[in-house]
């Protein structure tokens, strides 16, 4: 559909500046170049669109810290479509020479841009694509991620599991890199603590055909079901696990993405699906609260854990250029500042791994009258094991 | 797999065949008497999902909201065929080609204008949200076995209408030869409105009924064009009896190949229309 958009987009790159420079000093020299390569069209335009007001929102609020630095923002749209991740990441990274390039939201696309950007100077932020491979084989010194590594939130749910008592699990999954990733996780916890996986599925990618897996569920008659899917699929699965009568029979555990943005349309059928993931929107802790109301103010609706991802992208881009005094010209600097970074996240503070990847709690989160209510730390500080990656 | 597993999953993928019938129907209901090939016709099943979706948010209402849609659907068919598709009755299949994939673009942009990219979802209405009991632990929803029947009702009514009403002889002489028909004082013109509007409502309803049990997802209209294409090809284009047999065969065979072969799944039914081809080139029930 997007043929010709994708050139006219890729042509229109919009480039906007941002005043955030404060009147006092002016900029040393050259703005601070923002490359932003996000979907803001196609099925993930929700989540482009989110990651970049968050971004923003970074650092506006952290505009007095710059030491006078101006902020350019240059905008490309990826449509989520991986062929044409090389040759936006290079338009970056050549003809606008961006400083720092966040993006992507989809895997597919983060590949892409990796290929592209691997141990350049460019700083990559990735504020979303869980691929493992960006923080394990292909991990750089260049490349960081804000988000999460797709092990990470279902990796302690296999403890989980086991603590509640459940011996026996059901698993199934979309059959591509975050739902093998995803399922491969929760097996390596559980079955190391003794937990059996009865049978393991993994579906053709995105085919939302559930009702007789879930008849295949009833039959086999586990102690739970795990599973990873996201947006369309994770309403209809969680509709025909509830409409087949297997809610409140058999427990649903996830990867926190089941029930993301989709609470609404599953409505009362996701109640009492449990789910682990590095973030709630009604986390208890106090930035979080504080972050949630700054950007209803500024955009008049409430955040979710796309624009949390955003907002500490930005985060981590702005505290460097304060701790470097604005002087971002030496590349080497800004790695070694920013990989030692505390990032107070609005889903409480973490660190960076040697690998890149944040160092994070991950909740178990269980869904109360349509909200997400935090149960647990389901796993403290928990570092993706990086396997693969040299740094 | 046990007997009893069998049994489940036979009405499983029965159920599935009803609605992909109930889709596929208005296509190659259109194709049959106007010798259309309609691509935009998994728009249309998404515009009545969207519809209903947005209805039921606005009234409450799943009937009340049933009833506008299909409605607006009808009138939108109408509107299609007066505006674009009757251009193209004198043209070649490739114009109609172009222009139906053009409204397949058209529609999945007015969506995202209109509704956003946010995944959906619409409640099984009240009096149907019940379920009854049917394994050891699991049980059956009262609203999908409403759809199926929903599905042969609909059924019995196409058969009825083409095969017994003075509308139905028309759309038969229609098929056999149009210019005949229209010598004998027939208005043509208005006889392909009607069936193309019934077809596009057709697709409508499909979408309306599985709103409650489907995610509302942009994109969800080429997902099952796909598939209602293999249901014509193997049932022979333009045959209705034909694409009841060959949704129930592909919505039977697809559920126990997805039990049986996951990650093969979304290849058997193609391997299936393969081999039907093989064997009957024009499809099983073919003109």
């Amino acid at each position: 559909m997007n043929k010709t958009k994708s050139l006219a987009s890729a042509v229109l790159a919009t480039t906007l500046t941002a005043g955030m420079s404060l009147g006092a000093h002016a900029a040393a020299g050259d703005p601070v170049k923002i490359g932003v390569m996000l979907p803001f069209s196609g099925i993930y335009a929700q989540l482009g669109e989110a990651g970049r007001d968050g971004l923003k929102l970074a650092l506006k609020e952290n505009a007095a810290n710059l030491h006078g630095a101006d902020i350019e923002f240059i905008e490309l749209d990826t449509e989520a479509k991986p062929s044409r991740a090389p040759e936006l990441a290079s338009s970056l990274l050549n003809q606008h020479e961006a400083d720092f390039i966040i993006g992507p939201v989809h895997s597919g696309v983060a590949m892409g841009m990796i290929k592209m950007l691997r141990g350049k100077d460019t700083v990559m932020i990735i504020p979303n694509a869980g691929a493992a491979a960006a923080t394990g084989p292909l991990c750089s010194p260049n490349m960081f991620r804000t988000s999460f590594s797709s092990w990470q939130p279902s990796y302690p749910m296999g403890k989980v599991a086991l603590e509640k008592g459940y011996k026996k699990v059901y698993a199934i999954s979309w059959n591509y890199g975050m739902g093998r990733e995803s399922l491969d996780a929760f097996e390596e916890s559980f079955t190391a603590g003794g937990g059996e996986i009865v049978e393991k599925v993994l579906l053709p990618f995105p085919s939302t055909n559930f009702q007789s897996h879930v008849s295949s569920i009833a039959d086999t008659n586990p102690d739970a079901v795990f599973t990873f899917f996201a947006g369309g699929g994770a309403i209809k699965f969680v509709k025909d696990y509830d409409a087949m009568g297997l809610r409140g029979k058999i427990p649903l555990l996830g990867s926190g993405f089941l029930t993301e943005g989709t609470l609404k349309a599953q409505g009362e059928a996701a109640e009492g699906v449990m789910t682990g993931l590095h973030y709630a929107e009604q986390l208890d802790v106090p930035k979080n609260r504080e972050f949630r109301e700054a950007f209803n103010t500024e955009y008049g609706h409430y955040p979710d854990i796309y624009a949390v991802q955003g907002y500490d992208a930005g985060q981590a881009i702005a505290n460097t250029i304060d701790q470097l005094k604005g002087d971002i010209s030496d590349k080497q600097a800004v790695i070694s500042t920013m990989e030692k970074l505390t990032i107070d996240s609005p889903r409480g503070e973490f660190t960076f791994s040697k690998a890149h990847n944040p160092i994070q709690n991950v909740y178990l989160r269980e869904v109360k009258d349509g909200v997400n209510v935090v149960q647990s730390i389901a796993a403290e500080a928990l570092e993706d094991p990086a396997r693969g990656c040299k740094l | 797999m046990s007997t009893e597993l069998f049994f489940v999953q036979l009405i499983n993928g029965l159920q599935y065949g009803l609605l992909l019938f109930l889709i596929a129907s208005g296509l190659t209901l259109v194709f049959g008497v106007m010798g259309i090939l309609n691509l935009a016709h998994g728009s249309m099943y998404m515009v009545g999902a969207y519809l209903v979706w947005y209805f039921v948010a606005v009234t409450g209402s799943f009937t009340v909201s049933a009833i506008l849609s299909a409605v607006i659907a009808l009138g939108l068919g109408i509107v299609i065929e007066r505006v674009l598709i009757q251009r193209l009755y004198n043209r070649n299949h490739l114009d109609q080609v172009l222009l139906t994939i053009g409204m397949i673009f058209v529609f999945n942009s007015l969506q995202s204008i209109l509704w956003g990219n946010d995944p959906y979802g619409v409640a099984v209405p009240d009096a149907l949200s019940g379920s009854v009991p049917f394994t050891d632990n699991s049980s059956y929803p009262v609203y999908r076995i409403f759809a199926a029947f929903i599905c042969i009702a609909i059924a019995a009514a196409l058969y009825f209408v083409v095969s017994k009403t003075r509308l139905g002889m028309l759309i038969r002489a229609g098929e056999s030869n149009r210019e005949m028909v229209e010598a004998l004082g027939v208005n043509i013109k208005s006889l392909y409105t009607i069936v193309f509007a019934i077809g596009v409502m057709l697709a409508a309803v499909s979408g309306i009924i599985a709103a409650p049990m489907r995610s509302i997802v942009p994109g969800m209209g080429e997902s099952v064009l796909i598939t209602c294409f293999v249901v014509v090809v193997i049932g022979g284009m333009g045959s209705i009896k034909g694409a009841f047999v060959g949704a129930l065969l592909v919505g039977v065979i697809s559920t126990f190949a997805a039990v049986l072969m996951p990650t093969m799944s979304n290849m058997i039914i193609y391997i299936f229309m393969i081999l039907v081809l093989l064997v009957k080139p024009q499809g099983l029930f073919a003109k």
